[in-house]
């Protein structure tokens, strides 16, 4: 259960003066279980590569194979891919339609050609996976708040039972109380259904958090893709293509050069900390030795 | 799909057609329409050809780009084509069935027809295609000014003109984005029959309305924030000027008509 991806390249509108190349030579393998941030300033070239992953965009060149079947093969199922690679947009929010919040989750398993008590129940589920209040199943979407539509547009492409699921930046445009709401969320979906989960973003704070492997894009083609404190260590490189190491990175290295022996790859707080205080201990030890 | 259309869309390219004033072209393309319906004969179609010709040339508008546009109107030309060419009536008759009749007039007006759509769809696209929209309102407003004083509102006209062109790419992305994230959950877009294809626009076309009406109440609210209320006083960035270019074109273009009418005064052949 894997997706390779095999020198792909990718540009938009061929053949005219618009072209641009949005993804070059691009060589990824993703496992089973694995939960990946791909992170990269706009335009790099993010949403066009998870695109791919489900087949709405085909490569102009190149190879996906999804469990080892080649996507591009003439017989290969698309509908069945895109029910196993599940792909929550960016504002997913905008393409709710349904008159009940019900029946706009029961959208993606029907279109799967389940019987109505299956659909019901995949629904019914999903809803309550994201933490959806039941009070509310029965209302129109259009009446929530940004919050909730995002959760209710989530569980549209959960109710589809995904064996990976992409998102396409989840927490763009909510507040911090809810973009932490919706990332735990998704952090504990990957837990509890385990799932592959691919969380695009922009955001590293984000990222270092949850993700255990980071996949950074810089002008269409992979520039790093390691854990996070492999990539975070390459900080100074990150500055120079727009992005940037979570805020504790920087603390620990300006640490270090003052002298003070602090763990670098610490990428949380909660890890920064441990080891300032663990280092604030060794110091004082010596000093009274 | 729907990127084919090349109506109103504008070919970036560094040519002596792009630059001219927008209100030449404006012109120019009316001339251009009325010669294509006055000249008669085939010496006033040569000088069209080649006054289209050249002015594609000039443009460095690929002409591969052009002819997208056609494939649009397929069936329209067909459609004429087949019409005219059996029901006009004419003096040598080749084959009659019924009211139906292939004459040597069905046969010149059929492809007379065909060549003046072509032509059309060529000569307009070229100006959409070489003028970029907000140039275009802004020659259409400053040439239809004059109408202000009947109470037509002209800029408000050419102010939603500009808005509904600047928001055509905007739709097209965004049914694009909807499209793929319906699609992501299973949507079906291309089979079944006509009726099951209309209702699996429904997830389609909902999201479209509802971000088309959000859309327009944030530009209104942010036209209001600036101030915006008509055009009454207003000024221009960069007002239109004419040019030592735009004088010669407004001779040549005249002087086109004139040739066009000349022939089909002198050889009307074989329109008669």
């Amino acid at each position: 259960m894997s997706i390779i991806l095999d020198k792909v390249n990718f540009s938009y509108s061929q053949e005219t003066a618009y072209k641009i190349q949005a993804l070059k030579d691009i060589n990824l393998k993703i496992e089973d279980g694995e939960f990946i941030g791909i992170i990269g300033h706009t335009g790099s070239g993010k949403s066009t590569l998870i695109q791919h992953l489900n087949g709405l965009v085909k490569a102009t060149s190149g190879g996906i194979y999804f469990n080892g079947q080649d996507i591009y093969d003439e017989d290969f199922n698309m509908k069945e891919l895109r029910s196993k690679v599940g792909l929550v947009f960016q504002y997913p929010e905008h393409q709710l339609f349904e008159t009940t919040i019900f029946d706009d989750v029961c959208f993606g398993p029907k279109n799967l050609g389940l019987d109505k008590k299956t659909v019901e129940l995949r629904a019914y589920e999903a809803l309550r996976s994201v933490g959806f209040p039941e009070a509310l199943y029965f209302q129109s979407p259009f009446d929530l708040s940004g919050g909730q539509k995002r959760r209710v547009a989530i569980a549209g492409v959960l109710a589809m039972k995904p064996e990976v699921l992409i998102l396409d930046e989840p927490t763009a445009g909510l507040d911090p109380a809810g973009r932490d709401e919706i990332l735990d969320l998704i952090s504990k979906m990957h837990k509890e259904l385990a799932i592959t989960v691919i969380l695009v973003s922009h955001s590293m704070e984000d990222v270092a958090k949850y993700v255990d492997r980071i996949i950074v894009m810089n002008q269409g083609s992979v520039m790093y893709d390691g854990t996070p404190k492999e990539v975070f260590r390459q900080y100074k490189y990150l500055e120079e293509v727009g992005l940037a190491a979570p805020q504790v990175t920087y603390l620990m290295h300006e640490l270090h050069e003052k002298g003070l022996p602090v763990n670098l790859d610490a990428t949380t707080v909660e890890e920064a900390k441990e080891s300032i205080l663990c280092a604030l201990r060794n110091n004082e030890a010596k000093r009274l030795q | 799909m729907i990127r084919d259309i090349t109506i109103g869309q504008f070919y970036p390219a560094d040519s002596v057609i792009h630059k001219l004033d927008p209100r030449v072209k404006l012109f120019a393309t009316m001339i251009y329409i009325i010669a294509l319906f006055v000249f008669k004969g085939i010496l006033g179609l040569g000088i069209i050809t080649l006054f289209l010709a050249g002015i594609i040339r000039m443009s460095k508008v690929p002409f591969k780009f052009m002819t997208k546009g056609l494939k649009a109107i397929v069936l329209l030309l067909i459609i004429t084509s087949v019409f005219n060419l059996l029901a006009t009536p004419g003096d040598i008759v080749f084959w009659k069935w019924g009211s139906l009749q292939i004459t040597d007039k069905g046969i010149i007006n059929s492809v007379l027809m065909t060549i003046r759509l072509v032509y059309l769809i060529l000569g307009t696209s070229l100006m959409t295609l070489t003028t970029t929209p907000n140039q275009l309102t802004d020659g259409l407003e400053t040439a239809l000014k004059p109408l202000n004083k009947i109470n037509v509102p002209v800029h408000s006209i050419a102010m939603m003109m500009s808005i509904a062109l600047r928001f055509i790419p905007i739709l097209i992305e965004e049914t694009d984005k909807i499209m793929k994230a319906q699609m992501a959950r299973g949507a079906d877009f291309e089979s079944g029959n006509l009726i099951q294809k209309a209702k699996s626009m429904v997830p389609l076309l909902v999201p479209l309305f509802v971000s088309a009406f959000r859309r327009a109440e944030d530009l209104a609210m942010a036209m209001e924030a600036r101030c915006y209320n008509g055009g009454e006083g207003r000024t221009k960035m960069k007002p239109l000027k004419y040019g030592k270019c735009d004088y010669i074109s407004y001779g040549v273009v005249v002087g086109f008509l004139v040739l066009v009418i000349v022939a089909a005064v002198l050889l009307p052949f074989p329109q008669g």
